[in-house]
């Protein structure tokens, strides 16, 4: 049950201690600079830029690998982050990235869709997901990214993911 | 240009990219609207730490590389391409330590448009690790 006198120094804590053991799990996530900003549960994806992220060094565009490594990563920790929701609210788990066996067992990708909608620029990009629909099994997941302007889409992507099960 | 030579080129303009070089991609045969890349496995491109599998990104990464290559290769000389859509799909886990190999091949193009297909392999070259479909801009 929530705890509406619960001080809101403690469930921010536990809120962000889980999301970063879930992001800093994941080693590849470290290496891209891949980062989360969290608004109550809304989570935005931020991948800052970086000379090692260009695909194209004569515009200079971002890496087609580069995005559609961004918004799969999205959709993975939304989808786990949803997942983990509950279980984190009511206490039964408490992830620490130190504790590998503490960490919810990611989703894993059965196909990822990316349609390329402008160049990615030499900047951040943000990226946001969306369950579209979460079964026991599977899951359907719609992201978009984007750079300076929210509505002036860089790539949007959508992916079908295996839950862990167990 | 014998094939070598071709391949070496393709090499130089490979290392020219910052992010297939972060990636250590290595171009291994070149043919007319083919291409196979490689890469090693890197603790740091983990993306499960209970099983030490690369992240999917990685693989997205390789794919459309060796995608882009294989239609810059094309025998009717494209100036430049972008992707314009990709489709990945993940049939089983690369294994920890292995090295990846894509092999796209670029089976359509038009005076704007190229259609690329591509596999992703590890060392158990029978059983792909993911499979690509992309379509790709020309720049004539």
């Amino acid at each position: 049950m929530m705890d509406r006198r619960e001080p809101l120094d403690q469930i921010k804590s536990r809120r962000d201690s889980a999301l970063s053991a879930l992001v800093s799990g994941v080693p590849y996530l470290t290496w891209m600079g891949i980062r989360f900003d969290r608004r109550g549960d809304e989570l935005t994806a931020i991948l800052p830029y970086d000379e090692k992220l260009i695909g194209n060094p004569l515009l200079p565009a971002i890496h087609g690998g580069v995005t559609a490594a961004f918004l799969e990563t999205a959709a993975i920790i939304e989808l786990a982050w949803t997942a983990m929701w509950e279980d984190l609210e009511s206490g039964r788990i408490v992830p620490d990235a130190a504790v590998t066996d503490s960490l919810p067992r990611l989703p894993k990708t059965i196909d990822f869709t990316v349609d390329y909608l402008r160049s990615g620029l030499p900047r951040d990009a943000y990226a946001r997901a969306r369950v579209v629909r979460s079964g026991r099994r599977y899951a359907s997941v719609q992201v978009e990214a984007w750079q300076d302007n929210r509505a002036r889409l860089l790539a949007q992507a959508t992916g079908h993911f295996l839950m862990p099960q167990g | 240009m014998s094939q070598t030579d071709q391949t070496r080129i393709a090499q130089q303009f490979i290392e020219a990219i910052p992010h297939a070089r972060a990636l250590g991609m290595r171009v291994d045969d070149l043919g007319e609207g083919a291409a196979t890349i490689s890469m090693p496995w890197a603790e740091h491109l983990v993306g499960d730490p209970r099983s030490g599998v690369v992240h999917g990104g990685v693989v997205s990464a390789l794919m459309d590389t060796c995608c882009g290559a294989a239609v810059m290769a094309h025998p009717s000389g494209p100036g430049s391409t972008a992707t314009i859509d990709l489709r990945i799909d993940y049939m089983r886990s690369a294994n920890k330590g292995q090295r990846i190999t894509a092999k796209a091949h670029c089976y359509h193009i038009t005076r704007t448009v190229a259609f690329v297909r591509a596999v992703a392999l590890d060392e158990d070259e029978e059983n792909p690790v993911a499979a690509a479909t992309g379509a790709f801009t020309v720049e004539r």
